[in-house]
């Protein structure tokens, strides 16, 4: 019988990835608001980055599922919430850095601004798009090394 | 008085009755654009834009969700049921929202008009006293400021270039501007909706706003402004809808009404 404490949870989502950024996790996204232990009850309280993100059931399967595989888990209860909203402020320094290495640009200063490219750094990008293939990331295009790019969008 | 959450809000009937009315005017008309949004899938001028319709009717169809998640959470059916087994007379969206696409510049000048308006709309319940519906106000007017941004692009770029473009542009406004005034509307209980705070300004200092903005748009495109906002003949935040609105409804429920307790 394993010892379920909060800590712990928060380490073990570290597995959990967001499924269409494969290299950062939840908690990288800033996406975990908070965990509580009711006995062998995991709650978990998310935050949407976006409102209509078809991979919210996904999420919250693959949450649950890594969460019940930690002895002494018994039941996992996964709720989404909208206060405080999910703004792109929440990714970690960690989750700026691996989304870079994935080939996505962290967000920008403001929703106009242009965001650094991924590949040289440069700032002198143009907007390609400002929709992409998912509904947080838009398409740039860099000037300096000449290669299309996406970047988290700013919310 | 705050209302904390739907229980709360349950114990006032009347509180019930009137925020149950606005959100339905918010889940229509965000259901009922996005529809039409995913109708240019294949056929905008650019892959740009066939890109940009999709991701939009995506975010606006997920608002609608999270609005008939708010009603569900208030006694209504569960958000499958209120999105596709309602009849258009217990619709509360702006008929301009339900009228066909059109050519690119009525669907550009229309999306760009609801876009506005749904700026200022969110900014009108963003202090709500139903704080559920002030939360979501919150994020969602976070992501709407890309579409108002693609569509102020858009709308101005088609004014800019003159010739076929504007004057396809100039035709969208003029037959936009009669129906214009049925979705810059809080609906029939908006005096009491600002007297229990659940919107902090009503449809008068709602188009005192939109005017301001829009005409540096019109500007800006080099467009004539068409004039006072005129009320509209069929309104949508009573039930009244056209024939367009049916056809609408029998294509986006067409697989639903095959099985409607199918599990998807």
């Amino acid at each position: 019988m394993g010892f379920v404490s909060e800590e712990r949870m928060w380490d073990v989502l570290q597995d959990v990835k967001d499924p269409e950024i494969p290299t950062v996790s939840v908690v990288e996204m800033g996406m975990v608001s908070k965990v509580f232990i009711r006995g062998s009850t995991v709650e978990v309280e998310m935050m949407p980055t976006f409102v209509g993100c078809p991979a919210l059931d996904i999420i919250r399967e693959h949450v649950s599922g890594r969460l019940l595989q930690e002895a002494g888990v018994e039941q996992v209860e996964v709720r989404f919430v909208f206060d405080p909203p999910w703004t792109s402020d929440r990714i970690s320094p960690e989750g700026y850095k691996k989304l870079k290495e994935f080939g996505i640009a962290p967000p920008a200063a403001e929703p106009t601004a242009l965001p650094r490219c991924p590949y040289c750094d440069s700032g002198e990008g143009m907007v390609e798009n400002l929709f992409g293939p998912t509904a947080c990331r838009a398409i740039y295009y860099c000037k300096r090394c000449h290669q299309p790019f996406e970047a988290m969008k700013k919310v | 008085m705050k209302f904390e959450n739907a229980a709360q809000a349950k114990q006032n009937e009347r509180v019930l009755t009137i925020l149950k009315d606005l959100l339905f005017q918010l889940a229509d008309d965000e259901l009922t654009l996005g529809h039409r949004d995913s109708e240019w899938l294949g056929l905008c001028p650019d892959i740009e834009g066939d890109v940009a319709f999709s991701s939009i009717a995506q975010d606006e169809v997920g608002h609608a969700v999270f609005f008939f998640d708010l009603l569900h959470e208030l006694g209504e059916e569960d958000p499958d049921s209120l999105a596709f087994n309602r009849s258009s007379k217990a619709r509360r969206n702006g008929v301009l929202l339900e009228r066909g696409n059109g050519d690119w510049a009525y669907s550009v000048a229309r999306h760009y008009f609801y876009d506005l308006f749904e700026d200022l709309r969110l900014q009108a319940i963003a202090d709500s006293s139903y704080l559920p519906l002030a939360h979501g106000a919150a994020k969602i007017r976070r992501e709407e400021v890309y579409h108002l941004m693609h569509m102020h692009l858009w709308f101005t770029r088609l004014g800019k270039a003159g010739g076929e473009a504007k004057e396809r542009l100039e035709k969208a406004v003029q037959s936009i501007w009669p129906e214009l005034g049925g979705l810059l509307s809080f609906g029939l209980h908006e005096q009491e909706l600002l007297k229990h705070g659940i919107i902090s300004f009503d449809t008068h200092e709602l188009r005192r706003r939109w005017t301001s903005r829009m005409k540096a748009a019109f500007s800006e495109a080099g467009l004539m402004w068409p004039g006072e906002i005129p009320e509209p003949r069929m309104d949508g935040r009573k039930g009244e809808h056209s024939e367009e609105l049916d056809e609408l409804l029998s294509t986006m429920t067409e697989v639903y009404r095959m099985d409607p307790a199918a599990n998807w």
